[in-house]
């Protein structure tokens, strides 16, 4: 096997590559930081969060605040959109100078397109979209817990000798922390080399949409392949509740949902309080998404779709025949609230 | 001219997959095997460019001798020639290491112009060999792309990448690595006329790792740094499995009643 770059004995810290677009962190960014924060503290070690980007410093703060004891501000001109080549260099030389014991990154497209190059670079194990992240209390190793190993089966895998250990995370596992603007924290700008050879991939157009977070949804409508584009029917349906809508892949894929509509492994992990899926059969991919929330609703006109067995209440009828009823229902509920 | 090599990858069908319930194991022996969705359109998109600026698009993947009926129908739907890498000593590679063997496969089929991976494997789906191959072959990389159009005179490539919330158009220099989304285009169906030569006469190279000169001990289990700690059972929530029943307005006042705790009031 590829000798590790540095023996794990010289290893130490946990590190969080934070995501930025358009002077935001990404919401799994903050994730990561509120769930390394607890590891970090199990294993007695120190948060530190990569920033790299373009007159991001303000971002840092944040950073501080949701658990970093330590920011490494990496800026540059060139950083200021992401593309593979200068983020990796940029990493790499951090992480060869300091030797972290684990770097944790959001599965987001940019995070796993990083993610792997980086892995490669650094010759080490990566545990790709992880749903939970723990420490062995045993080992001190990084235990990242995955999916896709078929129906209701959870792997465990670890990387016992290479460093740092490398995880990506779903956006949506873990709870984002509320900020504390008392917490002191370092942090510590490091200079970048770069140069316009550097970036072999050059960005020509860039654009990005604010759209709902569907992973901070608290009530969710989600429809699937059964609700056969009609997606303005689940439209007024979540407005009676008050919810967001999501999608499942298919629903995606048609073009009926937009993609960051999408919930699943693939998609977004979301834990509402309620969540009504409409015309969906409740593949593992998709279910992997709403496992989590309180209660769930399943609309199917087929009895036997794998959805019920995931569901509370479970309604075996055509969702063009149920669902106007229930928005007719809600809304009368509504305007009797008013009077 | 353009030569392209499309990464192909054998999949179980995914809804044939079943769980051994005694060993809680994957059991793929009653599951129907398939390319996986997205190498479907990166082998249009291999095509399609082949059709434009002509060249060659050859097939490469690493797994058990039988992949190569599907590489044989990959040469029927319009691809030159096909590579595929097969040895116990490839079986349970990491990303790492699936990533290192097929960059060696790359390397060992020459003179490319473009790598086209798709996004990621159903039974992998971490997406993360593609920009493993483009690092260990120095290779610029476009990942989760959806168009791709190329500039063969300029040797540039420009493609969009979707990024769930938005998108962005980058161009980047040849030879470069892209990965491509699933469902970007409608993979063409065989073509008849050849039938007989894809089944038949085409050319399908198979190669060990001893064949390649590669080094064992980075390939397979053994050039893994990953490996499983544990495997267990999926935590599942206690759920009411409680089924309404009427005519659908009695069905929807009785599921509102059981919402209404989450109801927003007013
Ligand atoms: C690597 C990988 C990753 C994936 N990631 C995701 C992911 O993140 N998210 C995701 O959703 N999927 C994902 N998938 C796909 C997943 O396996 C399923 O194919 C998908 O979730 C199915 O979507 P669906 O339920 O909408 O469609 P279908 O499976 O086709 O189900 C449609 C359902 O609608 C019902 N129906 C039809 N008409 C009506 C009607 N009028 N009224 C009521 N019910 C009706 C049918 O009975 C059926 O059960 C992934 C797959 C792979 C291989
Ligand atoms: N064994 C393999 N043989 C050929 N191509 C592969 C193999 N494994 C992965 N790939 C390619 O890498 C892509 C992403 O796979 P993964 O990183 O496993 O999700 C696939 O869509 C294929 O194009």
């Amino acid at each position: 096997m590829t000798d590790p770059i540095y023996p794990a004995d010289e290893a130490s810290g946990l590190w969080v590559y934070l995501e930025q677009q358009d002077g935001r962190l990404a919401g799994v960014s903050l994730e990561l930081l509120g769930r390394g924060r607890q590891l970090a503290a199990e294993a007695g070690g120190k948060l530190t969060a990569l920033l790299l980007g373009h007159d991001v410093g303000p971002l840092a703060d944040e950073a501080v605040a949701c658990g970093a004891d330590q920011v490494l501000l990496a800026e540059h001109p060139l950083l200021q959109h992401y593309t593979t080549g200068p983020y990796t260099d940029v990493v790499t030389r951090l992480v060869l100078d300091r030797r972290p014991d684990i770097l944790l990154l959001g599965a987001t497209a940019n995070g796993r397109d990083l993610a792997g190059r980086l892995a490669v670079r650094l010759r080490t194990g990566l545990t790709a979209d992880c749903t939970d992240l723990r420490i062995d209390a045993a080992t001190g190793l990084l235990l990242g817990e995955v999916t896709g190993f078929g129906h209701g089966v959870l792997a465990t895998i670890q990387c016992p000798r290479h460093r740092p250990q490398m995880a990506t995370v779903r956006p949506g596992v873990f709870p984002r922390p509320a900020p504390d603007t008392s917490r002191s924290g370092s942090v510590e700008p490091v200079q970048v080399r770069l140069g316009e050879g550097d970036e072999r991939v050059r960005v020509v157009r860039h654009s990005s949409r604010r759209g709902v977070d569907i992973t901070q949804a608290k009530r969710l409508v989600i429809g699937g392949r059964g609700v056969r584009g009609d997606f303005a029917l689940l439209r007024r349906l979540a407005r009676a509740l008050g919810a967001d809508v999501g999608a499942t892949r298919v629903a995606v894929d048609e073009g009926w949902a937009r993609d960051d509509m999408m919930i699943g492994q693939t998609g977004s992990v979301a834990r509402p309080q309620l969540t009504i899926v409409c015309g969906a059969s409740g593949a593992m991919q998709f279910t992997v998404g709403i496992q989590d929330s309180e209660t769930i609703v399943a609309i199917n006109s087929d009895p036997e779709a794998p959805i019920f067995e995931l569901a509370d209440y479970c309604v075996t009828d055509d969702v063009f025949q149920v669902i106007p009823p229930l928005i007719e229902a809600l809304e009368r509920e509504k305007a009797l609230g008013r009077r | 001219m353009l030569h392209t090599i499309v990464c192909l990858k054998v999949v179980p069908k995914s809804e044939e997959v079943t769980i051994n319930e005694e060993t809680r194991t994957l059991d793929r022996s009653r599951a129907r095997s398939e390319v996986n969705a997205p190498d479907m359109n990166a082998l249009e998109m291999a095509l399609a460019l082949k059709t434009r600026h002509g060249g060659a698009v050859s097939l490469l993947s690493m797994g058990p001798p039988f992949f190569e009926r599907y590489l044989r129908l990959g040469l029927a739907m319009g691809a030159d020639s096909a590579y595929l890498m097969s040895d116990r000593a490839f079986g349970g590679a990491d990303t790492l290491a699936t990533s290192y063997a097929l960059a060696e496969g790359v390397r060992a089929i020459g003179g490319y112009d473009l790598i086209i991976c798709g996004d990621e494997s159903s039974d992998g789906a971490t997406g993360q060999v593609p920009p493993g191959i483009a690092e260990w072959l120095e290779l610029p990389q476009i990942t989760y792309a959806s168009t791709v159009r190329l500039n063969a005179k300029e040797k540039l490539v420009q493609a969009r990448r979707e990024l769930g919330a938005g998108f962005e158009v980058v161009e980047s220099p040849l030879p470069c690595l892209v990965s491509v989304k699933q469902d970007i285009n409608e993979p063409r169906f065989l073509d008849f006329q050849r039938w007989d030569w894809a089944m038949n006469d085409a050319p399908v190279t198979v190669w060990t790792a001893a064949g390649l000169g590669l080094d064992e001990s980075r390939l397979g289990l053994a050039g893994s740094p990953t490996t499983v700690a544990g495997v267990s059972l999926a935590r599942s929530a206690e759920r009411r499995h409680e089924f309404l029943s009427g005519n659908p307005e009695e069905v929807a006042a009785q599921l509102l009643e059981k919402i209404r705790p989450w109801v927003r009031a007013g």
